[in-house]
C-alpha cells in the first residue's frame, strides 16, 4: 500500500517538476506574470510530494516491508529501529530519493528566501531548479525506482551493509547531499542571469548566501565522511584518495573558488562571467561525482552497486544540462562587461590567484581520477592512481594558495603596494617561520615538509588575528571588546573562522603525517606493548552480543608512567550474514593526540594481532573542519544579504566594511 | 560477471586459519621496517575494491603482506618486491604509478595546468593593469571618491 | 574559440565516460601471458605421494585452470570443463587456498575433468601465476609459454569464439 503511494507521490512530483520548469521560464521569457508566480507553488507542491514518498519508504523499512525489493535488499529484522530509519539512504535507490528531497526542499527554500527578489530572476532561478529535479526524478523513477516490489516477499531481508551501521554515517550523506545539492541553487541563479542577461553585482550578492551554505555543509559532510572512515574502517586513515572521496572533493574545490569569485563580483563587479562558469562547473561535478559514484565506471570501497544503464542516463543528463549551460554560456556571457579594473597587486588579482589555483588543484584530482579509466579506455594498460601520486602533486599546488590565505585579507582592493605590505607584515613573516621552525621539535623530529606546513598554518593563524586586531582598534566608536566584536560583520567573521579552521586543519595534516606511530602486534593476555611512551597491556577478549551482531570485544588498558588511565575496548563485530568480520576500533581522543587501538586477527591460544596507533592532532582536524564550517553558515547568516536584496543594489559597490584594515 | 563478483567475495573472506598470519612482524632494522611499512601501504590489493594491502582484510592481501615481510626480511630491496609484485599482477598494484610514456601525461599534466594557469594569471592581470593604468572613467572616480568617504 | 576548446574538452571528456561504461574496471590483464609459466613444484592433490611441476604443462597446448572447491562459480564452470577433458582437450588443475579431503569431495560429486592437478594449499604458487580471484584459466602453449588468461567462469562462447581456436592454432603450429 505504502509503496504504491509512495510511486504515486513519486509520478506527481515528476509533474510539478516538469510545470515548475516549463512555465516559469517561459513566462518570463514572454513577460507573463501569472505563469511566473507558478513556481514557487510548484516548488513547494514538488517538496511535498518527494517528502511524501521518502515517508513513505521511511515506513516501509519501519514495518519491514520486504514485498518492496530495496527494503529486502537493505534491512531485516534483526536491525535497530534507527537503522532502519538510516538505512532508507544505505543504497542507491532510496539514497537518490534522499538527493531529491533535499534538491525540493531547497527549491522551497529559495522560494521563501527570494521573495523580495525581482519576479522574473525568482521564476528563471525556480524553473532551472525544476529542470535540475526533474532530470533526477526521471532518473529515478525510470532506472532505480525504490518502490519496485519484490514478490513473493521474502521472510526476512538482507542486511544493512554493517559499515553503514553507525551514528557517523545517519548524517554523513545528508549533509555531502545537502552540499552538493545547494550548488544547483548556485548553478540555477547563474543560469537565471544568464537567461536574464543580468549578471550585476545584485546577482552576485543574491548568489553569495546559497553558496556559503552550500559550501558549509559540503564542507560538513566530507569531514564527517573522513570522521567515521577515521574510527570505522579500522586502520586508522581519513582520506584515501579513493575516486568516491575525490568525486565530493572536486565540487569542494571548485565551490571554494566559487565563494571567492562571488565576493569579487559582488564587491568589485570584477570576475562576471568566470563567476558563472565556476557555477556551471560547481555543478556539473556534482553530476560527475554522482556519475562515478553510481555508474560503476570505478572501482571504490564506495561506490553502490551499479548497472551501465544508470550510467547511461547519468551520463545523458550530465552532457545535456553541461552541454546546454555552456552552450548558453557562450551565447550570453560575452556580452557582459569586465567590470573594475585592479592593479597587478591587490585583493582581486590575489583572488583570482586563489582561483587559478583552486581550478587547477581540482584539473590535478580529476586527472588523478580518470587516468586509469582513460588508459582503459584506450587499450593502454590498467594501471592505479593512488595517495602516493596525489600527496606528490597536490601539495606543490596547495602551499603557494594556503600562503595567499594570510595575504588576501591584509590585501586592499584595487590596489596596493606589495613592498609596504610585506613591511607591515614582516614581525608576522618572522614569528610565522620561527613558530613553524621550532614546533616540530616538540613533537619529533624535524623535517623541512611539515615545518613548512607549519610556518603556513601560524601565517594564517597570525595574519588572522592582525586583521581582526586592527579593526576592533579601528571601530573606536564602540565602547568594551564585545560591543566591538559586536560590530564586526558576520559575514567578515566567518570568512576569518573559515580561514582559522583551514590553518588548524593545516597543523593537524602536518602533524599526522610526520608523527603518527603504528605497531601491529601480536600481543597474548597479559603482554604489553609500548608506543610513543604509552603502554598498551592487553587483557583478553571475551565474547558479546550486539543487538544483530555478535562480536569479539578486546579489553586494552593504556597506562604511562605506570599509571593506567584509560581501557579501550575494540571489537572485532560478526554480523550474521556478511562474511567479512567488522573491525570497531576504540579510541582515546585528547587534544594533542588520539591513542587508537583495533583488533586484528586471532591467532589461537587468545593471542591477537592487535593495532595500535599513536596519533597526534587529530581532534585539531576535526575542530578545523567544524571551524570552516561554522565560518561559512556565519558568512551566510550575515543580515545584510537579506535586507540588501530589498532594495535594488547599486552594482559594484557593496559596503566597505569588508575592505582591509579600516580606513587609513 | 554478478557471479564472479561473488567469487571474489568469497575468495575475499576466506579464513586463512591454515597460514600462520600476523606472525609477530620484527625486524632487523628500522629501515626493513619502514620499508615493509610504505610497500603495504603503496601497494593495491587486487582482490578488493580499491584498497592497499595494508588496509585490507581480505586472504590474498594477508597472503600478500605475509610474502613482502619475508622478502624484507630476507633482504630483498623495495625495487626487487615491488618487481616481484609487477610480473605478477601488473602495473595496476602499483599505488604510485610509475614514470614511463604512457604515464607522462599524469605525472607532468598538473605542473602543465599549473603552467598554464599562471600564464592565463599573468595575461589576465596584465590585461588589468593596462586598463587600470588608462587611468578611471568618470563612473569609477565618483565611485572611489564614494568608497574613500565612506571609510571611518 | 576558446569556447571551441572548451566543449572540445568537454565532449572528449564525456566521450572517456561512455567507453568508460563499457568497460570492466575489475578485470586485469595478466603480465604473464607471453611469458613461459612460473617455476613450481607441488604435491599432487589425488596421489599423496605424486608430485606436480610445471614442466607437465610442455610438450601440447593444454588449459591451466585454478579453482577451489568454495568457490561459488568454480561449480558454473565444471560441466564444461568435464566436456572438454571428455573431447580430448588436456586441463590440468591448481587447487587453490583448499583442503585436500574438501578437494577431493569436490570432484567425486562433480567428476574430475584434470590430467594432474597441483595442491597448493597456502596459495603461493597461485600469487606467483598472478592469481586473484577463482576460477582463472590459463591457455599455455606446447612451448610452456601463457598465451591467453580467462578471469572467472568460462562460458561456452569464450571457449568456442577464444580458447578452443586458440588451442588448435598452438597445436597446428607446434607440428
Amino acid at each position: 500500500m505504502n509503496a504504491e503511494l509512495g510511486q504515486v507521490a513519486l509520478a506527481l512530483a515528476l509533474s510539478l517538476a516538469l510545470v515548475q520548469a516549463v512555465l516559469p521560464i517561459v513566462g518570463a521569457a514572454r513577460g507573463n506574470p501569472a505563469w511566473m508566480r507558478i513556481a514557487p507553488y510548484a516548488a513547494v507542491g514538488q517538496f511535498f510530494m518527494v517528502a511524501l514518498a521518502f515517508a513513505c519508504l521511511v515506513a516501509a523499512f519501519v514495518s519491514s516491508d520486504f514485498s518492496v525489493r530495496y527494503v529486502a535488499s537493505h534491512s531485516n529484522l534483526a536491525l535497530p529501529t534507527h537503522y532502519k530509519v538510516t538505512a532508507v539512504w544505505g543504497g542507491h535507490e532510496g539514497s537518490l530519493l534522499l538527493w531529491v528531497l533535499m534538491l525540493s526542499g531547497w527549491g522551497v527554500a529559495v522560494s521563501l528566501g527570494s521573495r523580495s527578489l525581482p519576479l522574473t530572476m525568482t521564476a528563471r532561478v525556480l524553473g532551472v531548479m525544476g529542470l535540475v529535479s526533474l532530470g533526477f526524478l526521471a532518473f529515478m523513477i525510470f532506472t532505480s525506482n525504490p518502490f519496485d516490489r519484490l514478490l513473493p516477499a521474502p521472510l526476512d531481508g538482507r542486511d544493512l551493509n554493517p559499515l553503514l551501521q553507525d551514528p557517523g554515517m545517519i548524517f554523513h550523506p545528508p549533509l555531502l547531499y545537502m552540499g552538493y545539492v545547494g550548488f544547483s541553487v548556485t548553478f540555477a541563479f547563474a543560469i537565471a542571469a544568464l537567461l536574464g542577461g543580468r549578471l550585476d553585482a545584485a546577482w552576485a550578492r543574491w548568489s553569495r548566501p546559497w553558496a556559503a551554505v552550500a559550501w558549509a555543509f559540503l564542507t560538513f559532510g566530507i569531514g564527517l565522511g573522513s570522521w567515521w572512515a577515521y574510527y570505522e574502517l579500522g586502520w586508522g586513515g581519513w582520506w584515501f584518495w579513493d575516486p568516491v572521496e575525490n568525486a565530493s572533493f572536486m565540487p569542494w574545490l571548485t565551490g571554494t573558488a566559487l565563494l571567492h569569485s562571488l565576493a569579487v563580483s559582488e564587491k568589485r563587479g570584477s570576475f562576471k562571467s568566470w563567476t558563472v562558469m565556476l557555477a556551471i562547473l560547481t555543478f556539473a561535478l556534482t553530476l560527475l561525482g554522482a556519475f562515478l559514484v553510481r555508474s560503476g565506471v570505478i572501482t571504490s570501497v564506495h561506490a553502490f552497486a551499479t548497472d551501465p544503464e544508470r550510467g547511461v542516463f547519468l551520463l545523458a543528463f550530465l552532457a545535456l544540462s553541461t552541454g546546454l549551460s555552456l552552450a548558453l554560456y557562450a551565447w550570453r556571457a560575452p556580452k557582459v562587461g569586465m567590470g573594475g579594473s585592479f592593479a597587478p597587486f591587490s585583493r582581486e588579482s590575489l583572488l583570482l590567484s586563489n582561483n587559478v589555483l583552486l581550478v587547477v588543484a581540482m584539473l590535478a584530482v580529476m586527472l588523478g581520477t580518470l587516468y586509469p579509466l582513460a588508459m582503459d579506455a584506450l587499450g593502454l594498460g590498467k594501471i592505479s592512481v593512488g595517495p602516493p601520486y596525489f600527496e606528490r602533486v597536490f601539495a606543490p599546488i596547495m602551499m603557494p594558495l594556503l600562503f595567499l590565505i594570510g595575504l588576501g585579507s591584509q590585501t586592499r582592493w584595487k590596489q596596493d603596494d606589495p613592498m609596504t605590505l610585506l613591511w607591515k607584515l614582516r614581525w608576522l613573516l618572522l614569528a610565522s617561520l620561527v613558530i613553524g621552525g621550532l614546533w616540530p621539535f616538540a613533537v619529533g623530529h624535524w623535517s623541512p615538509l611539515t615545518s613548512g606546513s607549519l610556518m603556513i598554518a601560524a601565517w594564517i593563524g597570525l595574519t588572522v588575528l592582525r586583521d581582526i586586531v586592527t579593526r576592533l582598534q579601528g571601530n573606536a566608536g564602540h565602547r568594551g571588546l564585545a560591543a566591538r566584536l559586536g560590530s564586526l560583520k558576520p559575514s567578515y567573521l566567518g570568512m576569518q573562522m573559515a580561514h582559522t579552521g583551514i590553518a588548524v586543519f593545516l597543523v593537524a595534516v602536518a602533524m599526522v603525517m610526520s608523527y603518527e606511530e603504528e605497531r601491529d602486534v601480536r600481543l597474548v593476555p597479559g603482554e604489553s606493548v609500548e608506543v610513543s611512551g604509552y603502554d598498551f597491556r592487553f587483557q583478553g577478549t571475551s565474547r558479546v552480543q550486539g543487538p544483530n551482531y555478535s562480536a569479539e570485544r578486546g579489553v586494552v588498558e593504556v597506562s604511562r608512567d605506570g599509571r593506567v588511565f584509560t581501557t579501550l575496548y575494540p571489537e572485532k563485530r560478526h554480523h550474521p550474514g556478511q562474511e567479512m568480520p567488522m573491525t570497531n576500533a576504540a579510541l582515546d581522543r585528547g587534544l594533542f593526540r588520539d591513542l587508537y587501538v583495533s583488533l586484528g586477527d586471532p591467532l589461537g591460544g587468545g593471542a591477537w594481532v592487535v593495532r595500535v596507533y599513536y596519533k597526534p592532532y587529530m581532534t585539531w582536524m576535526w575542530s578545523g573542519c567544524l571551524l570552516m564550517v561554522f565560518g561559512g553558515l556565519l558568512a551566510a547568516a550575515d543580515r545584510r544579504y537579506r535586507l540588501a536584496s530589498t532594495r535594488r543594489v547599486a552594482p559594484a559597490v557593496g559596503t566597505t566594511s569588508t575592505s582591509p584594515a579600516g580606513g587609513r | 560477471m554478478r557471479r564472479l563478483f561473488a567469487c571474489l567475495l568469497i575468495l575475499a573472506a576466506m579464513p586463512v586459519a591454515a597460514i600462520p598470519v600476523g606472525t609477530p612482524l620484527e625486524f632487523a632494522n628500522p629501515a626493513q621496517e619502514e620499508q615493509y611499512q610504505t610497500l603495504i601501504r603503496e601497494l593495491r590489493c587486487t582482490v578488493c575494491q580499491n584498497q592497499s594491502l595494508v588496509d585490507s582484510n581480505a586472504g590474498l592481501a594477508r597472503d600478500l603482506r605475509r610474502n613482502i615481510y619475508q622478502m624484507t626480511r630476507a633482504g630483498q630491496d623495495r625495487e626487487q618486491i615491488t618487481e616481484f609484485m609487477v610480473s605478477r599482477y601488473g602495473d595496476f598494484v602499483l599505488y604510485r604509478p610509475p614514470l614511463q610514456p604512457n604515464t607522462y601525461l599524469l605525472w607532468f599534466g598538473p605542473f602543465l595546468f599549473l603552467l598554464v594557469g599562471v600564464l592565463v594569471l599573468v595575461a589576465v592581470i596584465g590585461r588589468q593593469r593596462r586598463a587600470h593604468d588608462r587611468g578611471l572613467s568618470a563612473e569609477e572616480r565618483a565611485r572611489l571618491a564614494e568608497l574613500t568617504r565612506q571609510r571611518p | 574559440m576558446r569556447l571551441v576548446v572548451s566543449f572540445f574538452v568537454f565532449g572528449l571528456l564525456v566521450l572517456l565516460l561512455w567507453a568508460g561504461l563499457g568497460l570492466n574496471p575489475r578485470e586485469l590483464p595478466s603480465p604473464l601471458v607471453g611469458r613461459p609459466t612460473p617455476v613450481f613444484e607441488l604435491p599432487e592433490l589425488l596421489d599423496g605421494e605424486g608430485r606436480f611441476q610445471h614442466q607437465a604443462l610442455r610438450g601440447q597446448a593444454s588449459l591451466f585452470n585454478v579453482w577451489a572447491s568454495w568457490c561459488v562459480s568454480c561449480r558454473a564452470e565444471h560441466g564444461l570443463l568435464m566436456e572438454l577433458a571428455r573431447a580430448g582437450v588436456p586441463i590440468y588443475g591448481l587447487n587453490y587456498k583448499d583442503t585436500r579431503t574438501e578437494a577431493i569431495a569436490y570432484l567425486r560429486r562433480g567428476g574430475n575433468p584434470y590430467r594432474a592437478i597441483g595442491f597448493d594449499a597456502a596459495g603461493q604458487v597461485g600469487i606467483d601465476w598472478g592469481v586473484y580471484g577463482t576460477p582463472e584459466t590459463f591457455v599455455i602453449g606446447p612451448d610452456g609459454v601463457i598465451r591467453y588468461k580467462h578471469v572467472g567462469p568460462l562460458s561456452r562462447r569464450v571457449l568456442t569464439e577464444t580458447i578452443l581456436p586458440l588451442l588448435q592454432s598452438l597445436d597446428g603450429a607446434a607440428s
